[in-house]
């Protein structure tokens, strides 16, 4: 195995045009994993720790913009992203345990592509953008289309995440919500993972409502029809019940070791229900 | 490659892909820092690098280049132990030890930047360090125990 370590993007982005069979390795908490099980013997590994251009965060007019390489405990601890993405710090917070969360970055988690990953369902609902860039240009995607399927990403052979990009949701939403279902809060990975914002007019009718569920598709999902049907709608109970049937049929979960099909849409129709029917917060 | 191990300069030339846990252990011969899985799960392998708690066994020791680690002989000397230590041997926080020096590390982490002693607090910081002994409840009691006593620890040593 080789290893090789450029200290600035641009210095990466060549590394990966002369290896573009290499991987990237940022904080190492899903990278190391494979390696201690020995299935990264023989490969080139980039490591993008020391990409100076790829920390911090940045807050503008308009929105934030996180590089690849803020961590989960950077992320929880930043002002800004505390009051505008509180659903983004909350995710963060019940991301494996602490050494965890001092390691993992943003860019590593979104590259992984896990379909129970925690920053998923908050970076759907707040309509992040995903910056990519390789040696022949850069691009931006919209968060949802990066993913191709469970531990699949649309990114090209030597292409790098340098950065996400988060609008400020305005005018602020009258409810978010987060909640990660697992077997305990730490250290499990999400049965289901659920984050929500509503945004309601002045005769209580929903002028929009952005509803994303983690780990029961091959893919982080929108709620789209529900979310459609909803708009102008008061929240009744039977608007509700509408809506909770619509999100059942949006999904397709799956049994696996952590869970069942059957346990997952009950579950995801009951976090819908609990976002729409929750006292704001 | 060179790296602060516990307030002294060390210098490593092996494989860069080598894991900070077993350069800590087989280099440097630290062998307080104990492997249970090598997943990142349990967290007995747990040494703070610039003072935040990390898995050393996900490491790679080129990422600890130029930084400072700190492992759990760094807390007590040959003739003193700790704060911590003395509050696990007062109240039980140890049985086989294999978790311990993790569990301390973690705590020692959270009392030096004055983390609350609310016992679901002390459990939320821990939460990534497994215990196949105690039980948890004589980790909190000791962790608790030593946050509350005033007297210092080793933190003023490498700092
Ligand atoms: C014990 C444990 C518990 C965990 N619990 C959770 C959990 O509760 N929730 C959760 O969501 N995740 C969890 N994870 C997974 C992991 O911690 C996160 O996905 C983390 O954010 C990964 O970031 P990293 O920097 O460590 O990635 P790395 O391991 O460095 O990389 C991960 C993948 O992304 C690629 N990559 C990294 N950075 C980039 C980049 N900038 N551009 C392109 N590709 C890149 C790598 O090649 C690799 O394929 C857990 C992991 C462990 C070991
Ligand atoms: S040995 Fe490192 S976390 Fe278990
Ligand atoms: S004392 Fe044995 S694992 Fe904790």
């Amino acid at each position: 195995m080789t290893l090789l370590r450029p200290r600035s993007a641009p210095e990466a982005l060549e590394a990966f045009e002369k290896n573009p069979g290499a991987l990237p390795l940022a904080g190492g908490t899903d990278v190391m994993v494979l390696w201690n099980m020995g299935l990264l013997n023989g490969k080139s590994v980039v490591d993008l720790s020391r990409i100076g251009e790829w920390r911090g965060i940045k807050a503008g007019k308009d929105g934030v913009r996180v590089g690849s390489l803020v961590t989960h405990t950077e992320l929880q601890r930043h002002p800004v992203i505390r009051r505008e993405f509180p659903l983004l710090a909350q995710a963060c917070a019940l991301i494996g345990a602490i050494a965890i969360q001092n390691r993992g970055t943003i860019g590593g988690n979104i590259a992984n592509a896990s379909p129970a990953a925690d920053t998923f369902p908050p970076l759907a609902v707040y309509e992040a953008v995903v910056h990519a860039a390789s040696s022949r240009g850069r691009r931006a995607l919209p968060f949802l289309d990066v993913f191709a399927g469970p531990k699949k990403t649309h990114l090209r052979p030597g292409e790098l995440i340098e950065a996400v990009e988060i609008p400020y949701a305005r005018p602020r939403p009258a409810r978010a919500y987060f909640r990660k279902v697992g077997t305990r809060a730490a250290q499990a990975l999400s049965k289901t993972v659920a984050a929500g914002l509503l945004w309601l007019s002045r005769d209580k009718t929903v002028a929009e409502s952005r509803f994303a569920l983690g780990s029961v598709a091959p893919t982080i999902r929108r709620a789209r029809k529900a979310e459609d049907y909803l708009r102008g709608r008061k929240l009744t109970a039977e608007s509700v019940g509408r809506a909770m049937e619509l999100v059942g049929a949006e999904i397709a979960p799956i049994d696996d070791v952590r869970s069942t099909a059957a346990y997952r849409f009950a579950v995801s129709k009951n976090l819908f229900k609990e976002f729409l029917t929750c006292r704001p917060r | 490659m060179n790296l602060t191990v516990n307030g002294k300069k060390r210098s490593f030339g092996g494989a860069p892909f080598k894991r900070l846990i077993d350069v800590l252990r087989e280099d440097f011969r630290l062998t307080g820092t104990k492997e249970g899985c090598g997943e990142g799960e349990c967290g007995a392998c747990t040494v703070l690098l610039d003072g935040e708690p990390v898995n050393s066994c996900l490491i790679p020791v080129a990422q600890a280049e130029g930084r400072r680690v700190e492992t759990i002989e760094s807390l007590a000397s040959s003739q003193k132990l700790g704060v911590l230590q003395e509050a696990f041997l007062k109240r039980g926080g140890a049985q086989c030890g294999i978790c311990t020096p993790g569990m301390v590390m973690t705590a020692e982490y959270w009392r030096r930047t004055g983390g609350s002693s609310e016992p679901g607090a002390v459990r939320n910081v821990l939460a990534g360090n497994l215990c196949r002994c105690t039980g948890y409840q004589h980790i909190v009691d000791s962790v608790i125990e030593a946050l509350q006593r005033k007297g210092k620890g080793k933190r003023e040593k490498f700092e």
